[in-house]
């Protein structure tokens, strides 16, 4: 194997890791904390609007660990540097 | 297949390139400007008023009420500032039921102006609020230890707004383009319809962290940690209620 094919093969399957692992974490934080908002709406309807507006914050911070682990992901695929390097050395030789 | 709208290049000349970005951002900023202009024209008073002054009315309304439910007392004041990034990242991701659209906000040059927009004007307000010498001395708030966490911070959450907002255009963007090629006619639109809700939520998110930020900045001086005596003379009063 020459070192392109090493590099696309590492790049894609770390970027499905990347996708599996990284979405995990976020899912069981994200379910968590919607289903105790959830109950705390079934108990205080009245503080909906304050509870609503928590979670969504919360869920924004929570997301974004989600979405970082999406666009490293999305590098690898579509502008890998290091794929790059190794074209620009192909090409220069 | 293109991750954003700065590979599209309408025009070229040398190093000024002219990409789908700052088009679709100038023609935002047209539509922006140009309908509020021409709603805001002839406002009346009156009973009888035009839907889209009824509609302007919602929105400002909303967002004031928004951001005083956050904790700053003036929203008037903010209301300029955070309206403005509202609507123009709600906008951008609405305008996507246009055909040949791209949302200006799946490229991370905008997403990161609009952060660092965010970035400058939070310590621009605590200074306003509270000065110079008392916006610093926050960042020694708890102990002097937490100085470099709260700096830090600073930046770690401009970088996540960033991120965050372009991420979830991006990953709209990306995720219609692969159905097309795999189920090109009914889930993509429900997907399309999907990433309308999910622009609207991250507009108001965007908005409504970057209100969180200034309302911690503004708040920094009021939270002065004092001594509470009341609570001591509670207990003492109940044990004496209890003694007697």
């Amino acid at each position: 194997m020459d070192s392109m094919t090493i590099i696309a093969i590492i790049s894609i399957i770390t970027a499905g890791l990347t996708m599996a692992i990284g979405s995990i974490g976020p899912a069981f934080g994200e379910a968590r904390a919607v289903s105790s908002a959830l109950t705390a709406l079934a108990q205080q309807p009245d503080a909906s609007a304050t509870i609503t507006r928590t979670l969504f914050v919360g869920l924004a911070m929570v997301e974004s660990v989600a979405i970082y682990c999406f666009v490293v992901s999305m590098i690898l695929i579509f502008a890998n540097p290091f794929w790059n390097h190794v074209i620009a050395q192909v090409a220069g030789k | 297949m293109h991750l954003s709208p700065d590979q599209i290049i309408f025009w070229q000349l040398g190093f000024f390139k002219l990409n789908a970005t700052i088009v679709y951002t100038w023609g935002l900023m047209l539509v922006l400007v140009i309908g509020s202009k021409l709603i805001t024209r002839k406002l009346s008073t009156e009973l009888q008023r035009s839907r889209w002054q009824n509609l302007l009315e919602i929105i400002v309304t909303g967002m004031n009420q928004q951001i005083s439910e956050v904790g700053l007392k003036r929203p008037e004041k903010y209301l300029g500032f955070l309206g403005t990034l509202f609507l123009f990242v709600a906008s951008a991701s609405l305008f996507t039921i246009v055909p040949g659209y791209e949302p200006p906000t799946g490229s991370l040059s905008t997403t990161a102006a609009l952060a660092i927009c965010v970035f400058v004007a939070v310590p621009l307000f605590g200074i306003e609020e509270s000065g110079l010498l008392q916006y610093l001395k926050a960042y020694t708030r708890p102990t002097i230890i937490m100085l470099p966490f709260n700096i830090i911070s600073e930046f770690s959450r401009t970088l996540a707004l960033a991120v965050r907002l372009f991420g979830n255009m991006m990953s709209g963007t990306l995720i219609l383009a692969i159905l097309l090629t795999i189920t090109p006619f009914i889930f993509p639109i429900a997907m399309s319809a999907l990433g309308l809700l999910t622009g609207m939520v991250q507009a108001y998110i965007f908005s409504i962290l970057a209100t969180v930020y200034i309302a911690a900045a503004t708040r920094a001086r009021k939270t002065e940690p004092e001594p509470k005596p009341e609570n001591n003379n509670n207990h003492v009063n109940q044990k004496r209620i209890n003694h007697g």
